[in-house]
Order: C-alpha cells, then sequence, then structure tokens
C-alpha cells in the first residue's frame, strides 16, 4: 500500500518553475533514493513536501498516508509523521538542544495520543537513542546546532528522526559533509529505523551512501522530472556514466 | 512648543531636615533650577524619543502618608527573592513595617534617608548632587525628602542580596513621589541590590540613585521595573566606579505605560563595568533606555548588551553613548542594543553614540533590529512544534541570553520568572 503519492507536481520558487510534475509513489516500508545534478529540484522537492514558505505548489497533489498533505500546516505535516531532515540544520541559539527535542517529542505524542513523557522520562529515552548516534549528554545540553560540527548537525537530524519515529522521512543530502566513519554512524542510524510501517526518501549527489542505506528504487532527477527509474543498480550505473547520459538531464 | 513646568505647587512642602542649611540651600537651588529649565521637551537632543507631555497634564498630586499604610504586603510582581534583606519604600516613603534587615553585618547601616536627613544634620553634607543637565533629577534634587541609605564600610561583605522594593499606589487621584537613594559601597567591600518597582493606578516615580562602588569593590545591581500598567516611570542611577572595581548591572523594564531608564557611569582606573538589560513592551507601552559610559581613566573596559521584544504598539527606545577621554588609553568598550519586533506597529528608536578622544582604544557597538527569523521557525515547526510555542521559544531563547549576562543566580532565576509569566501573558493573548 502506498504512504506517500505524489502526482504530476509542480512548484515555483519566486515565479520561477522549479519542479515541472513529478510523479512518485513510495509504499509504506520501502526506501527510496533520487538523485540528480546541482538545480534539478532536489531540494526544492524536500521543501515542498516539508511546507515551506516560498516554494509554491502550481498543480499537482501529494497524498499522504491518505491524506491531502499539501493542504496541512508546516508543524501539521511533522505531528502526522513527516519528517525532513535538513541539508542545512538551522542553528537556534538559546534553545537547548533537549528542550527543544522534548518539545517536538511531546507535540508528535500528544498528536499520536500517547501522552508527554515527563523530565526524566524523556531524558532516559533521548539518551538511549542519542548513545547510539554518538551523541553524549554535553552536545544535548548545548544550543541547537550552535558551533555544532558538520558532522555532529547531521547525527543530531538523525537523532531528531529517531525520537519522532516518522512514518515518511525526506534526507536531504544527510551525507554532504560527512566523513567515513560520520556516515557509517548516520547510515546505522537511518537503518535502524527501517521497518514495514515507515518509507524514506533519500536525496543524495552521491551513490556512496546508497551502499549503506539500500534503497528499493532509485529515481534520477533533473529539470524538475523525474528521467529514470530503477533498482539498486541504477545508482552504480548514474556514478559510472554520469548524469550527462540520460536522458532530459541536459535540461538541468 | 510650549514649556512645561508642572509639580511646582509641591515646593511650599515642609520636607524632613527643613532648617538645615546646606539642605534648604540644595533644595531651593534645584527648585530655582528646575523653575526655569521645566521638564525636558523633544527639543533637548536626550529626550527626542520620549515625550514628557502627557506625563505633564495629568495633575499629580502629592501621595498621602495615610496611603503608605494601605498596603499590608509586597504586592506580587517584585521579583521572588527568598533570602534578602527587604527595605520598602510606598509612593516613595519608607515603611518600616514591611521592610526588615535584621542581622545586617557589622559595617553596614541602613536607614531611610527622611530619618538620616532629620537625625543627622550634618553626615549627608556634601554627599547629595545637585544633578546639573538631568531636568528630572534636579526635581528630585527640589523635592528630596525619602530613599534608602545604605552604606557599606570598607571591606564588608553584605550576605544577602538587599531588596529595594518601590510600591506606587494611587487612590482616585494619580499621585507623584521622587525617591533618593543614596548608596556607598566602601573600598574592597562587596553587595548585591535588587530593586522591585511595582504598583497599581495612574502614579510617577521620579527616583534618583547616586551610586558609589568605592576602590576594588564589587557592586551587583539588578533592576526589576515591573510597574502597574497606568504608570510613569523616569529613573536616573549616577554611578561612580572606583579603580579596579567591578559593577554588574542589568534592568529588565516590563511595566509602566511610560518608562525611562537612564544610568551614567562614570569608571575609574581598571575598571569592569557591566551594563545590561532587557525591555518587553506590548499594548501602548513606552520603555526608554538612557545610558552613558564615562571611560575618564585608562585601562578599564565595559559591555553593554540591552535586548528588547515589542509587541503590539509598544515603542522601545535605545540611547548608549560611550566617551572615552583623551588619557583613557587601553578602554575597552563594547555595546549591543537587539530589538525584536512581534508586530507592525511597533517601533524601536536606537541610537548608538561612541565618543573617543583616545588612540589606543577598542571600541565597538551594533544595533540590529528585526522580525524573528523564518529559517528559525521553519525548523521547529518542521518538527511538530506550532506556530505559538515556536515563537514562544524563539523569543523566550533571545531574553534568555540577555539574562544570562546577569552575574548572581538568584536575581537571574527571579526575573526569569517575571519574563516566562510575560511570555505566558503573550500566549494566551
Amino acid at each position: 500500500m502506498s504512504l506517500i503519492e505524489i502526482c504530476d507536481l509542480h512548484a515555483t520558487v519566486d515565479g520561477k518553475e522549479i519542479l515541472k510534475g513529478i510523479d512518485l509513489t513510495i509504499d509504506a516500508g520501502e526506501v527510496h533514493a533520487i538523485m540528480g545534478p546541482n538545480g534539478s529540484g532536489k531540494s526544492t522537492l524536500s521543501y515542498v513536501l516539508a511546507g515551506r514558505d516560498g516554494y509554491e505548489v502550481t498543480s499537482g497533489q501529494v497524498l499522504f498516508d491518505g491524506q491531502n498533505l499539501l493542504e496541512m500546516a508546516v508543524d501539521e505535516r511533522a505531528r502526522s509523521g513527516m519528517f525532513l531532515a535538513f541539508q542545512y540544520p538551522v542553528e537556534i541559539p538559546g534553545v537547548a538542544t533537549t528542550t527543544f527535542l522534548k518539545t517536538a517529542v511531546n507535540a508528535v505524542r500528544e498528536h499520536r495520543g500517547e501522552g508527554a513523557l515527563d523530565a526524566m522520562q524523556f531524558l532516559k529515552f533521548v539518551r538511549e537513542k542519542a548513545g547510539a548516534l554518538n551523541i553524549n549528554d554535553d552536545m544535548l545540553r548545548r544550543a541547537l546546532n550552535v558551533g555544532f560540527s558538520g558532522g555532529e548537525k547531521k547525527r543530531n537530524e538523525v537523532l531528531q528522526m529517531a525520537v519522532l519515529e516518522p512514518k515518511f522521512s525526506v534526507l536531504d543530502e544527510t551525507d554532504s559533509g560527512l566523513d567515513i566513519d560520520a556516515l557509517k554512524i548516520v547510515a546505522d542510524g537511518v537503518n535502524a529505523l527501517r521497518g514495514a510501517e515507515r518509507s524514506m526518501l533519500i536525496i543524495t549527489h552521491y551513490q556512496r551512501l546508497l551502499d549503506h542505506i539500500v534503497p528499493d528504487q532509485v529515481h534520477i532527477l533533473a529539470g524538475g522530472k523525474i528521467i529514470q527509474s530503477g533498482d539498486k543498480m541504477l545508482a552504480l550505473e548514474l556514478e559510472e556514466k554520469g548524469y550527462a547520459s540520460f536522458a532530459g538531464a541536459e535540461a538541468a | 512648543m510650549a514649556q512645561l513646568v508642572p509639580f511646582l505647587q509641591f515646593f511650599d512642602t515642609v520636607l524632613p531636615g527643613a532648617g538645615t542649611v546646606w539642605l534648604d540651600q540644595l533644595r531651593s537651588d534645584a527648585q530655582a533650577s528646575y523653575r526655569t529649565s521645566g521638564l525636558p521637551t523633544p527639543r533637548t537632543e536626550a529626550w527626542k524619543y520620549t515625550n514628557l507631555r502627557r506625563l505633564a497634564h495629568t495633575g499629580f498630586v502629592a501621595a498621602e502618608a495615610s496611603q503608605s499604610t494601605e498596603i499590608a504586603t509586597i504586592p506580587k510582581g517584585a521579583a521572588a527573592l527568598s533570602d534578602a534583606y527587604i527595605a520598602v519604600f510606598v509612593n516613595g516613603r519608607y515603611s518600616p513595617t514591611l521592610s526588615s534587615f535584621n542581622g545586617v553585618p557589622k559595617g553596614v547601616e541602613v536607614n531611610s534617608l527622611a530619618s538620616k536627613l532629620s537625625m543627622d544634620k550634618t553626615s549627608l553634607e556634601g554627599q547629595i548632587g545637585d544633578m546639573e543637565g538631568l531636568p528630572l533629577a534636579i526635581l528630585n534634587t527640589g523635592l528630596l525628602s525619602d530613599g534608602l541609605y545604605l552604606k557599606l564600610d570598607d571591606e564588608v561583605v553584605l550576605d544577602k542580596p538587599l531588596h529595594l522594593v518601590s510600591v506606587g499606589h494611587a487612590g482616585s487621584e494619580p499621585v507623584s513621589f521622587h525617591p533618593r537613594h543614596l548608596i556607598v559601597v566602601g573600598v574592597g567591600s562587596v553587595a548585591t541590590i535588587v530593586e522591585s518597582h511595582v504598583g497599581d493606578g495612574t502614579y510617577f516615580t521620579n527616583s534618583v540613585n547616586e551610586i558609589s562602588v568605592g576602590d576594588g569593590a564589587v557592586l551587583n545591581h539588578y533592576k526589576l521595573q515591573n510597574d502597574g500598567s497606568e504608570a510613569y516611570h523616569l529613573a536616573a542611577n549616577l554611578v561612580h566606579i572606583g579603580d579596579r572595581a567591578v559593577y554588574d548591572s542589568f534592568v529588565l523594564q516590563v511595566g509602566g505605560k511610560l518608562a525611562r531608564n537612564e544610568v551614567r557611569t562614570e569608571l575609574g582606573e581598571r575598571v569592569e563595568c557591566r551594563l545590561n538589560g532587557a525591555y518587553l513592551g506590548r499594548g501602548e507601552q513606552h520603555i526608554d533606555n538612557t545610558t552613558f559610559v564615562d571611560h575618564a581613566a585608562p585601562n578599564s573596559s565595559s559591555r553593554e548588551v540591552y535586548k528588547g521584544v515589542l509587541d503590539e504598539s509598544a515603542r522601545g527606545v535605545f540611547q548608549g553613548k560611550i566617551l572615552v577621554r583623551q588619557d583613557s588609553q587601553k578602554t575597552d568598550g563594547h555595546q549591543l542594543n537587539k530589538t525584536l519586533l512581534l508586530s507592525q506597529g511597533t517601533e524601536i528608536d536606537s541610537k548608538p553614540e561612541l565618543e573617543i578622544y583616545a588612540d589606543d582604544v577598542k571600541c565597538s557597538h551594533g544595533a540590529t533590529t528585526g522580525e524573528l527569523e523564518e529559517e528559525q521557525l521553519f525548523y521547529l515547526r518542521a518538527r511538530g512544534i506550532d506556530l505559538e510555542t515556536a515563537r514562544g521559544m524563539l523569543v523566550a531563547a533571545f531574553v534568555g541570553e540577555a539574562l544570562a549576562e546577569m552575574q548572581v543566580d538568584a536575581p537571574r532565576a527571579a526575573f526569569q520568572a517575571v519574563v516566562d509569566d510575560w511570555l505566558e501573558r503573550r500566549s494566551e493573548g
């Protein structure tokens, strides 16, 4: 059964059309990857799905678990189980990482009717998840993403994903700026979240991440459209031949 | 623009210590000066952004002594400090029943200025300034009658904060009062003073703090202006900071209809001077913070961070001047003013001013004004946090960073609670 169904999605940024008719269906439990050159619309797609202001959908629709995703507010999407791991996580001075995580977790839990965690319950819960990602208490106490290294920011994104337990996650270039060891930690964290109920969309430039998070399907995005889809072999083929060899890629 | 000279009728009042030659002279000179100058108008540069016309036409009466006894407990809104000496003034008059400073260490004198002026006619001679150039403080001098007298001898540590609570309490008619607080911290002594300003009804508090921080002394001075919504609050703080002394100050302004807190510091050598503050305004509030740092000697540092949050139709003013005199080499002066504007009707006038005559100094200033960052809001919301909660978190973080400048924990926690309460009311509104 499909968890996310994107039909003929067109979107503009500053009046310029970036997405020119995306069709993509992801079944529950599946992991899909989108690869594409710079400017192909990868990040635009992730922001449109998350609901960022300034990314205007001009036509098409997105069904998420049977609901019209595009009619939901940003925070409503997140509470309903949509998650975006940011390419550039935002620094928020003055807000401790734990405070932020607790507020977010409890907002999502209350939406699911699970009831808020108290301070002790939360700490136990978050420590367990953080440990697996090599995130210590000191990092949790620090202001959100402030002074974090590139790798720390990305691990923090995966931690948020782990504690929020989303149904559908979009990982926007989560591999960028990571060395091999950090990549492994992040990939393990993501893999730990794979399950029959959860789907993921991995946006990346490089095949490298897909060695660690093996996708069920791979799509090539170019010029605001998916120009080819296939299994994981497509990523290897792309790595070997480059984007230029694929039809329509020149539109990027 | 017509000159504004209200309050003249109070000049006929018989004030504490009347008949003492130097004191009579001080008051009458100030009264004469005020008769000539009147209240400042926006034509005066220092008062360009804060207009006292409405204040001048309010028709204040003198506060009756009987009104002060109507207050049986310290009103809520004052800083919640459980362990502190407490000196309470109701409509500017010392309240013996509400005050308590039993057990102050040896070498610390706490008294009311009224009692000091009546009982001890000589010791304050020459210790009370005439306030030249400050029209409101001159008016205060002309009506000088009561306030706090706190004196620490040399090498004394005040073991608990002294909490100075000013309560404004108006009946059917608006009242005005002009307290004068004298604070002397001896050489090498250490003290923490917390001021809370609260009240109800229409009142005008025109207070002056004259503070002397002795050589090598430490004074932490934290002020909460949480006056009633119809109150006018004008305050001048004149702070002389001796060599190698530390002055750490914070001013949190959340109350009043129109409020101005002015801090004027004069720094000796190797001084560490920290002037920080936060202002939170909503409705039609007008909140002014004006500071002047006079680097009068070399090798001193001053650091100044004022952060404000304005909502609805509130207006803020920040004027910060740093003067570095010719001989004040190796001065290190920093000033920063940041204001968050949460709605369209708000306004901030921010005026930094550096006047530097020495050539080997480090001085900087900065001012930013803006809305909450869209990117930060999006990030929080993308984690399921609703818009109002996300906004509240960002505003709290913004103010929290300012409060973090306070060097003493208990007052900081008390001020944080006031900020939280303000934010809470915001989310309810």
